[in-house]
């Protein structure tokens, strides 16, 4: 019999590296968050006592270099580790993209040596939590509008103000990238490394969250926030560089949404086979079959589209263009295989025991953030007629 | 301190197996394989031994053909310092030709402890540590799940039936190690990165005469339907009836 979760032998196009990388992800992932996630999840309560598993095995910041105490993988690699972190819970993965692709990422693109020596080992053992603060309570598809500006003094030292909203990790954060302008338009964006226990910064926890619930999610208030003049990361210039971090990130999402899909997938499969309804397994009803055929249709298109863009970023050669359309439709394919898979298992879809429901109302969330589903659509949509559809 | 730890691939189990053309061997088609995981628990027991003495070396040891590379390696991404393929076509059944194999790499090793799983999750047959121990006249204790080392001696803690054995020995010696001794840790991702670049040898084996060969296999007979021979009160009867005279349980 075929194998239901490799249809198209995919694994033979993965190295041994990259093999041991996520079956090793995946191990950690099937003993430590599964047992717990369904009830931090109701509790609505983050993990945090995964954080120094995680980074003991060291997922965050993976396909950063090993002179800063990161792993140094390839970026294929550090796909599979957000698939497999997303097999347990989109929160999970938010953490880690989080940590990896919009803190440590940015330090290390944009950094001075020196914060680059100060935070990546420290970030990278766990020991420093970062969140990323580009996103404003009325500007979310449009950062360039952002309020927030940081004032440089005479001792050129900066004075932040501002409020940020929806920043995954901002409660839990000893450190935040903070996006302001410094000047009116937005060629002015700077970002600054803010610790978050600097007086006039806080943080508040977003209640009433449907979604993402074993995730951090919160609001950030800048009043008078004092900062030093080695707190901007002086490579920084423009909306371009939240921009790029953006692009690392989404990447990494590509992934991971396939990583709830599979989840879904399988408990699908698992359970249709093992149901009995009308005196056999509900898989045998063509009506089933079909939610599982158009499920695992959809996985292994997405696995190969992932793949390839992995290998062209490890090329050197990916565009934001092709992220886009790769988290697009990832995403979108998540959200259809993880609604499929609630509906198949009926009346126990809804129950927090299975994973489906949780998956599925996390990648809401998904789809909404890192870019909306629909800017997604009008990113390729202007990569392929050339005209702006936002001017 | 120098320690072996002899480990093997076996086929995950939790898949329902067929049997290959020739009668006598599993399929391998679309099987799994991993380190067994006796044999895991025998490398984390080494490395922790490592983690508190840094200048211990831990080897790891495999026999069979070139794919046992791969579970080698990741001994050496939980943290192992090198790796030893004994060559072989296939992994033979039987326990003592791999013992001879194995005893004839480890005999002038210079190793203060040897290690093994006590059995392994395919052919089960828990003869190899001791059979490898006994060839190389050492003192030999299987199936431990606690073990304390005291310079040039140990202790470890064996579960026997109803309660628990304390064995002393002098070291060298060649331990089997069962559950309970250890969680394994997970291969970090520095670990495969750093994996890459430790050495792995690969020689041939030694293999001893091969007296033992599996004739055929077969999978267990399907369990027949169940039966219902009625309802509520009125069927307790029928049921004490056949329990006594077919199934002869009562």
């Amino acid at each position: 019999m075929a194998n239901p979760f490799d249809l198209f032998d995919i694994e033979s196009q993965l190295s041994e590296e990259e093999r041991a990388v996520r079956d090793s992800v995946r191990a950690f992932v099937t003993d430590r968050v599964l047992p717990i996630i369904g009830d931090a999840y109701v509790e609505g309560r983050f993990p945090k006592e995964l954080i120094p598993g995680l980074a003991e095995l060291g997922v965050f910041g993976a396909n950063l270099p090993e002179e800063y105490g990161c792993a140094g993988l390839n970026n294929v690699s550090y796909g599979l580790i957000m698939q497999e972190l997303e097999r347990g819970d989109s929160g999970i993965r938010s953490f880690a993209s989080v940590q990896g692709a919009l803190v440590m990422y940015p330090i290390y693109a944009f950094g001075s040596e020196e914060q680059k020596r100060h935070y990546l080992p420290k970030m990278a053992a766990g020991e420093i939590i970062g969140c990323f603060g580009l996103t404003e309570p009325d500007y979310g598809s449009n950062p360039a509008g952002m309020i927030t500006r940081a004032r440089e003094q005479g001792d050129g030292s900066w004075i932040l103000n501002g409020a940020k909203m929806w920043i995954t990790n901002g409660s839990t954060a000893q450190v935040a990238i903070i996006w302001a302008k410094t000047d009116e338009d937005q060629s002015s964006i700077r970002g600054f490394v803010v610790p978050t226990n600097t007086p006039g910064f806080s943080a508040k926890n977003q209640k009433g969250k449907l979604s993402l619930r074993a995730s951090d999610t919160s609001e950030l208030v800048l009043q008078d926030v004092h900062v030093p003049a080695d707190a901007i990361l002086p490579k920084s210039g423009g909306l371009k560089s939240p921009l790029m971090c953006l692009t690392q990130a989404r990447y990494g999402i590509s992934w991971g949404a396939l990583g709830a899909a599979l989840a879904c997938y399988e408990e699908a499969l698992s359970y249709g086979k093992n149901r009995v309804m009308f005196g056999k397994p509900i898989a045998q009803f063509q009506l089933q079959q079909a939610r599982l055929t158009e499920m695992v249709t959809e996985i292994v298109k997405g696995q190969l589209l992932v793949l390839h863009l992995g290998r062209l970023k490890d090329a050197g050669t990916f565009t934001p263009q092709q992220v886009s359309l790769a988290k697009r439709n990832n995403v979108h394919v998540a959200c259809e295989v993880a609604r499929e898979a609630r509906r198949l298992l009926g009346g126990n879809g809804i129950l927090a025991e299975y994973g489906a429901m949780r998956h599925m109302e996390n990648l809401e969330s998904v789809y909404t953030y890192e870019g909306t589903h629909d800017i997604h659509t009008l990113i390729v949509g202007q990569a392929v007629t050339g005209l702006s559809a936002f001017e | 301190m120098k320690i072996a730890v002899c480990i093997k691939r076996v086929p995950d189990m939790d898949v329902r197996f067929q049997i290959a053309a020739d009668g006598a061997s599993v399929d391998e088609n679309g099987l799994k394989f991993d380190i067994n995981d006796f044999d895991s628990w025998a490398v984390e027991a080494a490395l922790q031994i490592k983690d508190k003495d840094p200048a211990t070396e831990v080897v790891v040891i495999s026999l069979g053909p070139d794919v046992v590379q791969e579970t080698i390696r990741k001994a050496l991404s939980m943290g192992a310092d090198r790796g030893v393929q004994l060559k072989t076509d296939k992994i033979p059944f039987d326990s003592i030709a791999i013992a001879t194999a194995l005893a004839a790499e480890l005999r002038d090793g210079g190793y203060d402890l040897i290690l093994f799983g006590k059995q392994s999750a395919d052919s089960s047959n828990g003869v190899v540590g001791a059979a490898t121990g006994e060839l190389l006249g050492m003192p030999v204790v299987t199936a431990i799940s606690k073990l304390e080392l005291n310079g040039a001696t140990g202790t470890a803690k064996r579960d026997i039936e109803g309660g628990q054995e304390f064995v002393d020995f002098p070291l060298p010696a060649v331990l089997t190690v069962d559950q309970g001794l250890n969680a394994a840790r997970y291969p970090s991702l520095k670990g495969i990165m750093a994996a890459k670049k430790k050495p792995l040898e690969s020689k041939p084996a030694q293999l001893g005469a091969t007296s033992v060969t599996v004739s055929s296999m077969a999978l267990p007979p399907e369990r027949a339907a169940g039966r219902i021979i009625g309802e509520g009160v009125a069927a307790v009867p029928e049921l004490v009836r056949l329990l006594q005279t077919e199934a002869k349980v009562l």
